[in-house]
């Protein structure tokens, strides 16, 4: 069921539903000390940066 | 062998384009326009967006990109380019290729189709291109930022300008469009109020009860959306209920004015992003569900190849062909705004450079196949029904008698019965003059699905089509708001610092209040207007939306002259001619022509003059001076934009000059070259989608 798990994957990558995880990876490798937010803090902050600028189109 | 193939994709595509050319018969089948769009697409692509990929912008893949060098697991993230591409076109798809090419279709299918597809491969699709690589040289920086660098002051100032006012008119004609589709119809009324309270649900869902589980909240709130579609059919069932939905076309303004300025203050994870996950899964869905049913179907075009209005005598908008069926279609060709999601979110995810040709080149292509797909569906209906859904009744007489009688004398027959029939079938009071092109490209691609999916639930597909159209519409409503609130702040910052603390509660009312006041004005004029105010707005915004991308353009243009790419200048110069002179003609005629459906001032002129006759009735009176001053407005607004648009050219000619002469310009802003770091490139496979070897 390798395709199935890899269109999951897909799937949750073109959604964004991976965001949180691949942000804990990234925190993991490169600032290990450093306690990471939780999923909350994370998704209204990612949130924040998102709508900050010009995103969505005519 | 794979000469051969690209040989038979260029016959192919040669033979289909001669089909539509010379087909000369009553109606056409969209195959014939899927082929060739196709093959168009394939060459261009495979060829056109390969030369420049490696002659004029020479992608480096062994330059790191902004993302792997500023790697911080938020904004800037190495992601894998499908990825890339997924996102970048679910930004830059909107609603503006869904309505240009319905508006466009009052020439006839021919000359909307060509536009399309030519200006695309030549045009669009190289703009987004080029300025997404110049963002990502540059660090992912805004569009505004690389002219004021590049060109200097004179260029930054009006691409922020230009920026800011096509953002009010955009979202002006977009609320239009919604409040056409809702007006006197409980139906589509409810449905759309439903989606508010679905959208806060799920802002709590993805916020309090599972943060960040978008693909959860998405389908639940699809659900919900269908639910909706669903129970609006029923209080459009029940007379008592249905009374409460049904509203005039000025207070559906006032509500659409309301929930912007809402919309805009109240925390993003309440509101603007749960609706922006429902749109952008409902537009990926629909727009996939519908481009298999157009070629599942194959259904016949009964729209002519070119009508009688191409002379400038067109219901649906006025003017003729030149230059304005290039100012309507807009976003399915080229569209300025693309620039500016092309600097910014979608450089700073980039891997490698040569990616740049799928997500800018590739992406646009399939905003221009969605704009194909959105002219099928609009030329497939009968003429004659096409232009009762899509005539105001300040044109065709405001009794369905007076309009059938107009539009049949036009050579499009129509039948009162034909149409009460159809507004029957999609549960409508009436489908006359639902001006702003949802309606009737809800009822295409009603008749699309219920053709393809079995018939009988035209009325719940009718219903369905103006929902989508409706919730990414206000998407869009709600992301330009908040926008133009934070450009607008950032100016009022350096006239008060305070203003420009986009946190500080009174700044941001005030800020709010200020563009939505900017295009609620717009908006409500639009809805009084009784030649409906879609024939004034449309092409504004195609002329703004035109401007902008003429902008990004000359950056482009200036900054291939001063990497010494003189000789290749012609890749973004030969659109940016185009755009000009059409423009700048399509300006002209807004502005002095004497045709008082065309001129804005001689729109106004004509109106004073009867307003001072007292030959209107005064109903019409009673507005006339709102409207003859906002047809001044128009042609104040339309000057300025040509003025802002000449200003960067002759900036961008400037400095190519200056560069032909030898003389000082402005230092490159490029970033510095870093190689890539020596590690083997983590494939699709191993790297978790694009999470690659990061350096902190």
């Amino acid at each position: 069921m390798t395709w199935l798990s890899h269109t999951w994957r897909l799937l949750r990558a073109l959604a964004g539903d991976d965001a949180y995880d691949k942000y804990c990876a990234h925190q993991r490798q490169c600032h290990p000390h450093e306690a990471p937010l939780d999923r909350r803090s994370y998704y209204l902050q990612h949130q924040e940066q998102k709508w900050g600028g010009v995103n969505r189109c005519c | 062998m794979k000469k051969l193939l690209w040989f038979g994709v260029a016959l192919t595509g040669a033979c289909a384009l001669a089909g539509i050319a010379l087909h000369r018969g009553e109606t056409i089948n969209a195959l014939w326009i899927l082929i060739a769009s196709g093959c168009v697409y394939a060459l261009g692509f495979r060829f056109y967006s390969a030369w420049v990929a490696a002659k004029v912008l020479t992608l480096d893949t062994l330059r790191a990109t902004p993302a792997v060098r500023l790697n911080n697991g938020r904004d800037f993230v190495p992601t894998h380019r499908f990825i890339v591409f997924g996102h970048h076109f679910a930004a830059i798809a909107g609603p503006g290729p869904l309505i240009g090419p319905t508006l466009a279709a009052q020439f006839g299918y021919l000359p909307g189709l060509l536009w399309i597809l030519v200006g695309s491969v030549l045009g669009g699709c190289v703009q987004d291109m080029t300025i997404m690589f110049l963002s990502l040289r540059r660090d992912g920086r805004s569009l505004g930022k690389i002219a004021r660098d590049e060109l200097g002051p004179i260029g930054g100032y009006a691409a922020l300008i230009g920026t800011l006012l096509i953002m009010v008119i955009l979202i002006a004609v977009l609320g239009l469009v919604v409040v056409n589709a809702m007006k006197h119809s409980p139906w589509a009324t409810s449905t759309v109020f439903a989606t508010i309270p679905i959208a806060l649900v799920i802002g709590v869902y993805l916020r309090n009860l599972r943060p960040g589980r978008v693909i959860e909240g998405s389908l639940l709130g699809a659900g919900l959306l269908i639910l909706a579609v669903v129970g609006g059919g029923f209080i459009n069932g029940a007379p008592e209920l249905a009374r409460a939905f049904d509203f005039e076309g000025t207070s559906l303004a006032w509500f659409v004015i309301g929930y912007g300025l809402i919309a805009a203050i109240l925390p993003v994870w309440l509101l603007l992003a749960p609706r922006d996950y429902l749109s952008t899964f409902l537009k990926l869905g629909t727009v996939a569900l519908l481009a298999v049913a157009v070629f599942a179907m194959n259904p016949t075009l009964r729209m002519p190849a070119l009508t009688r209005f191409i002379d400038g005598t067109g219901p649906v908008f006025s003017g003729k062909l030149f230059p304005f069926v290039f100012i309507t279609i807009a976003c399915g060709a080229v569209s300025g705004f693309h620039a500016l999601v092309a600097s910014g979110t979608t450089p700073k995810l980039i891997t490698d450079e040569r990616d740049v040709r799928l997500i800018g080149y590739g992406s646009m292509l399939l905003e221009s196949c969605v704009a194909v797909i959105a002219l099928i569906s609009a030329t497939l209906l009968e003429p004659g029904v096409y232009f009762a859904i899509n005539s105001p009744a300040g044109i065709v007489g405001s009794t369905a008698e007076a309009a059938v009688a107009t539009i049949s004398s036009w050579g499009f027959p129509v039948t009162v019965d034909q149409m009460s029939a159809l507004a029957a079938a999609m549960g409508e009071n009436t489908l006359f003059g639902r001006t702003g092109g949802a309606p009737s490209l809800a009822v295409g691609m009603a008749s699309i699905f219920s053709s393809a999916f079995g018939e009988g639930l035209m009325a719940i597909w009718y219903h369905f089509a103006v929902m989508f159209e409706a919730v990414f519409i206000l998407t869009t409503l709600d992301a330009g708001t908040r926008v133009g609130r934070f450009m607008l702040q950032d100016l009022l910052g350096h006239v008060w610092k305070p203003l420009g603390e986009t946190s500080w509660y009174p700044s941001v009312l005030l800020a709010s209040s200020c563009i939505v006041a900017g295009w609620g004005y717009f908006l409500y004029i639009g809805v009084i207007d009784p030649n409906g105010g879609v024939n004034i707005l449309w092409p504004l915004f195609g002329i703004a939306n035109q401007m902008l991308a003429a902008i990004a353009l000359s950056v482009a243009t200036g900054v291939l002259a001063k990497h010494g790419k003189l000789r290749y200048a012609w890749v973004t110069g030969g659109p940016l001619a185009w755009l000009t002179l059409i423009t700048t003609a399509a300006a002209w005629q807004k502005l002095w022509s004497d045709d008082p459906r065309v001129g804005f001032l001689a729109g106004a002129d004509a109106l004073a003059k009867k307003l001072a006759a007292g030959t209107l009735p005064a109903k019409q009176a009673a507005v006339a001076p709102e409207l003859i001053f906002n047809q001044r407005l128009d042609a104040a607004l339309t000057a300025f934009f040509t003025l802002i648009l000449w200003v960067i050219v002759l900036d961008m000619l400037r400095v190519c000059l200056r560069v032909a002469r030898g003389q000082s310009v402005l230092p490159s802003s490029e970033t510095a070259y870093q190689a890539v770091a020596p590690a083997p490139r983590v494939d699709f496979e191993a790297s978790g989608l694009g999470v690659q070897g990061a350096e902190g």
